[in-house]
């Protein structure tokens, strides 16, 4: 089985099928991060280019590295070192790196759809890096391999996220993958942080985190972004992290083999309690580590013309 | 000069007149309706042009436009705005304020009118600012504005947020016989929004726009109009909140009118999808069942007017990222035939179509037009209820070239627009 399309700009484009050959070809990968020579021939000769008009860490270093181990050359921009400083536009900003024949471009930017306006154009792969407070794709498909390997399935599986879910792409990508693969997602999260009509991903909704919580396989916590407060969205900090933060006692209320997710980066002491997020039963860093075999998947399916044989 | 249109259905619903006549126009004016064989006694030396089987109506007007100039003569001048209307049908047009400078003023005004006159294409009809700059602070000098010949006074595109001073405006614009016309929306409801609220800004992670902004607006103003017993008309009605505010206040005997865009009653907020900046308008686009209560409102006479909210937009506007994008559909030249499925649907009668696109707007803004009258100014138009096409932006004589309805076919067009006798569009063989 190949994937039948060329981006991949949103999960919602996904099919269960499609979300199983990436986490298997994600698995297959894995062990090449874990040699001594880390890196394989597979994409070499083919040009990767990193475009984030916005600050990461993680996903920019993982797809980076993920791409530099299958031996494609890659290249970064960032909103300040590109002719985005210069008033220059996304499309033109497209339509110049399209000229320049690269086989795959990875962008993250902080206006939803700003990946489909540049798919729609060019001839190169556009892989969703996070848009906005659209998609996160890449994020849901290492969080599903995560909580695949954790729990040996993903169908069945009750999953709770917590947090900011109007503001949250994570969220987003992850009630629909988690929703295609058979989960049962709960979100819980202030109502000021809930978007209208969020009952159309089949998740059950709560208002506080305790209810969601119970008997959980699961449990995902989201990043505040700490500049909502202006927005009137939640009273303050304290406030939050005593009615809505992952603390131990909180975590009892799960199943008790749950394990416990964050995308990061976390506000320590804020959604999540310094000894839960570095607890045993905190697969975090898993996240981080599988980030890396799902972007090599993805890119070797994408551009790397088809699956292992 | 005498033209004769010979042949056609002429409808008026001034009249209630619906039946074959003959038009004679004769230097600019219309002279005589005649049953048909009649036109053989009138005077040989005639232009005489055959519209056999198409609809003659009242010259058709759009009082709710956007033509840029001055400050945005890249996205739309006077000339081609008025040509757009011509090309759509419309005889008249009334532009919106909100160009740059702001028309708040005698010479913007005259500046309209003139470049109108040169255009020499549909009538077009400037609409003065309601306050200084539209900044929602000052009263406008609306005894001047009304003696340049400024027909309206609106805050269209930009709200005045306070209460107190939409009071005053609607007061002291009574003085003048101004009609007031409100744009509706609770600002700080709408702040950041991009599209409708609900399912769709859900699923595209697009910022909402609760249709209960418009309706606290629009009950807003309703009071007010009701406080300071002045006529008001609201602009772009698009909620089913509004419809039924608007429905009864009306009952109540409140003066209020309302208007809505073709948009509005033909497409949900799922045109966006695909982040279409195309789809991107203010007030959005927004659910089915809003649509349907914008449709019934029409029908029911709750929603007087089919205005088109023209607002002409260029790729520097458009063809960014969906947040970046402003808010306008280019409308002139769809208006027609979109009100026109709603007569094939069953939702209008044709002559209620007519009625709001012509003499429910020359009513509500004081003017003569809008009807088939005797020794008044020849404005006309001749309309093919049949003909298909398709729709292309690049075919446009606005030159706002996007439009959510690319590439739809289009049944019904206008085939010969008339403005004081002159034929300014005519697509006639």
């Amino acid at each position: 089985m190949v994937l039948k399309f060329k981006h991949l700009l949103s999960i919602e484009d996904l099919s269960p099928e499609d979300i199983t050959l990436i986490l298997d070809t994600a698995e297959s990968f894995k062990e090449i991060s874990q040699r001594e020579i880390k890196k394989v021939p597979t994409l070499r000769g083919k040009t990767v280019i990193l475009f984030f008009y916005e600050p990461s860490t993680r996903t920019r270093t993982s797809f980076e590295i993920a791409a530099k181990r299958l031996s494609a050359d890659t290249m970064s921009l960032s909103a300040s070192t590109s002719s985005m400083v210069k008033g220059e536009t996304l499309i033109d900003t497209a339509r110049n790196l399209e000229a320049m024949n690269p086989d795959a471009l990875i962008i993250r930017h902080p206006a939803s759809g700003a990946p489909h306006l540049v798919a729609g154009l060019v001839n190169f792969t556009v892989i969703n890096a996070g848009d906005g407070t659209h998609e996160h794709p890449s994020q849901a498909l290492l969080d599903m391999l995560t909580i695949r390997e954790a729990k040996g399935r993903l169908p069945g599986l009750r999953v709770a996220i917590i947090g900011d879910i109007t503001h949250s792409r994570v969220a987003r990508s992850n009630m629909i993958g988690l929703g295609k693969m058979g989960a049962e997602v709960r979100v819980a999260g202030p109502p000021t942080m809930l978007p209208p009509d969020i009952e159309q991903y089949g998740v059950k909704v709560y208002h506080r985190p305790e209810p969601a919580l119970e008997g959980v396989d699961v449990i995902m916590m989201l990043r505040l972004q700490l500049e909502r407060q202006t927005g009137r969205l939640f009273p303050g900090v304290r406030e939050y992290a005593r009615v809505f933060g992952l603390n131990r006692r909180r975590v009892e209320l799960a199943a008790p083999d749950a394990v416990i997710m964050h995308p990061g980066p976390m506000n320590r002491g804020v959604e999540i309690a310094p000894d839960v997020a570095d607890g045993p039963r905190s697969v975090i860093l898993d996240q981080v580590t599988n980030g890396v075999s799902v972007r090599m998947a993805l890119l070797y399916l994408l551009i790397g013309g088809g699956p292992q044989e | 000069m005498r033209i004769i249109l010979r042949g056609g259905r002429v409808m008026d619903p001034s009249r209630n007149l619906d039946g074959e006549r003959d038009v004679l126009v004769e230097d600019g004016l219309l002279v005589d309706l005649a049953a048909p064989g009649q036109a053989d006694s009138w005077a040989a030396e005639a232009q005489i042009i055959e519209v056999k089987g198409l609809l003659i109506t009242p010259g058709l007007i759009d009082m709710h436009v956007h033509l840029r100039e001055p400050g945005e003569e890249y996205k739309e001048t006077i000339a081609t705005g008025a040509a757009a209307a011509a090309a759509g049908g419309f005889t008249a047009v009334a532009a919106m304020p909100n160009t740059k400078p702001v028309n708040d003023n005698r010479s913007v005004t005259e500046f309209i009118f003139n470049q109108a006159k040169l255009a020499g294409q549909a009538r077009v009809w400037p609409i003065a600012a309601m306050t200084k700059g539209s900044l929602g602070e000052e009263l406008c000098e609306y005894g001047e504005l009304a003696e340049a010949g400024a027909v309206a006074v609106s805050d269209d595109g930009r709200p005045v947020p306070s209460a107190q001073m939409m009071r005053r405006v609607l007061e002291y614009s009574k003085a003048f016989g101004l009609l007031a016309i409100a744009h509706a929306e609770e600002l700080s409801l709408s702040a950041g929004g991009l599209m409708n609220e609900g399912r769709t800004s859900t699923r595209l992670g697009l910022a909402g726009i609760p249709a209960a902004g418009e309706e606290i607006a629009v009950f807003r103003d309703v009071r007010l109009a009701e406080l300071t017993g002045t006529p008001l008309h609201l602009a772009h009605i698009s909620t089913a909140g509004a419809v039924e505010i608007i429905r009864r206040a009306k009952a109540a005997g409140v003066p209020v009118t309302a208007e809505t865009a073709p948009h509005y009653f033909t497409l949900t907020e799922e045109a966006v999808v695909g982040y279409r900046t195309e789809a991107k308008v203010n007030p959005p686009l927004r659910s089915r069942r809003d649509l349907e209560a914008v449709r019934a409102g029409l029908a029911d006479g709750t929603i007087d007017v089919i205005a088109t909210d023209h607002a002409p937009h260029s790729e520097l506007e458009k063809r960014v990222e969906f947040d970046q994008a402003a808010c306008g559909i280019t409308g002139l030249e769809t208006a027609l035939p979109l009100t026109l499925n709603l007569v094939h649907q069953g939702v209008l009668t044709l002559a209620q179509a007519v009625t709001a696109l012509s003499l429910n707007p020359a009513k509500i803004l004081g003017l003569t037009g809008g009807a088939l009258k005797k020794g008044c100014p020849a404005d006309l138009t001749v309309i093919d209820l049949q003909r298909q096409w398709l729709v292309k932006g690049t075919e446009f004589k606005s030159l706002g070239r996007f439009t959510p309805f690319e590439g739809r076919t289009m049944i019904g067009r206008a085939v010969l627009t008339m403005v004081q006798g002159r034929i300014v569009h005519n697509l006639l063989p």
